[in-house]
């Protein structure tokens, strides 16, 4: 079956190692646009990074709880971004992952899709054949292996 | 069975300002986040089943939001803030 029958992630017997089966180019991909969007994540306010930040409080009469929100909680947010983001750069090249490294993948690979789909402007009812340009097969690319992460965790 | 009188005493709301009225946790629809993911997402982090995860996922899709979790007002910010760390757009308002 070959191409047909690929399945990137892949649960093994033991039930927390995830087997990666993905070539050289991916892996390349992966490894370096993961520490391109940590280093960005120094500046949360850049408008390409909303997405990663949203309000926790949208009302008029919430606005000073949405600044507390930020003071409080920005600096731990944009930690626990990076920070799976440095999993799925130091383990771009692995043969197999942890049950909680996947994990990692699945959440900067969301992260990845959101700044990048953002910047895209990307709408639920795209139509693949209208934007035939790299950022959208990149951006649909970590989609399906997104996809493929969350397949595995769950165990379908 | 009593029967209630016609006349009770109503607590008194008007020094409830807000702080300790329960709040309610959204999640919203976005083209971006995959319908399976958000679907995990909520089991992983309120233990629901696949079924009610699932149910609450088609409601964000279908309906534009749903309200995942509620409660006092510092366990719906940690719950906001579990869902920004996963990426979903999470906000909390007050549960009128």
């Amino acid at each position: 079956m070959g191409a047909f029958d690929r399945r990137p992630i892949r649960r093994t017997r033991n039930a927390d190692r995830f087997k990666l089966d993905l070539n050289g180019d991916e892996r390349a991909v992966l490894a370096t646009i993961a520490p391109q969007l940590r280093e960005a994540l120094a500046d949360p306010d850049l408008p390409g990074l909303r997405r990663l930040f949203p309000p926790a409080f949208e009302g008029d009469d919430d606005r000073g709880r949405q600044e507390e929100y930020v003071r409080l909680m920005r600096d731990d947010l944009v930690e626990r971004h990076a920070g799976a983001l440095e999993v799925l750069e130091r383990t771009a090249a692995a043969s197999e992952l942890t049950g909680e490294e996947l994990e990692a993948w699945a959440r900067a690979l969301n992260h990845l899709r959101l700044a990048l789909g953002t910047r895209l402007d990307v709408a639920e009812a795209d139509d693949p054949a209208e934007h035939d340009d790299p950022e959208h097969h990149l951006y649909w690319y970590l989609g399906y292996l997104q996809e493929a992460a969350v397949e595995a965790l769950v165990g379908d | 069975m009593a029967v209630a009188p016609v006349e009770v005493e109503r607590p008194d709301t008007s020094e409830r300002t807000g702080a300790d009225r329960p709040w309610k946790v959204i999640v919203w629809n976005d083209p971006i986040n995959l319908m399976s993911y958000v679907t995990f997402v909520l089991q992983k982090l309120f233990g629901y089943s696949k079924e009610r995860a699932h149910q609450l996922m088609m409601d964000v899709h279908l309906k534009g939001k749903a309200v995942v979790s509620s409660g006092p007002i510092e366990k719906a910010e940690l719950d906001v803030f579990r869902l920004h760390e996963h990426g979903l757009w999470a906000t909390m308002e007050h549960d009128d």
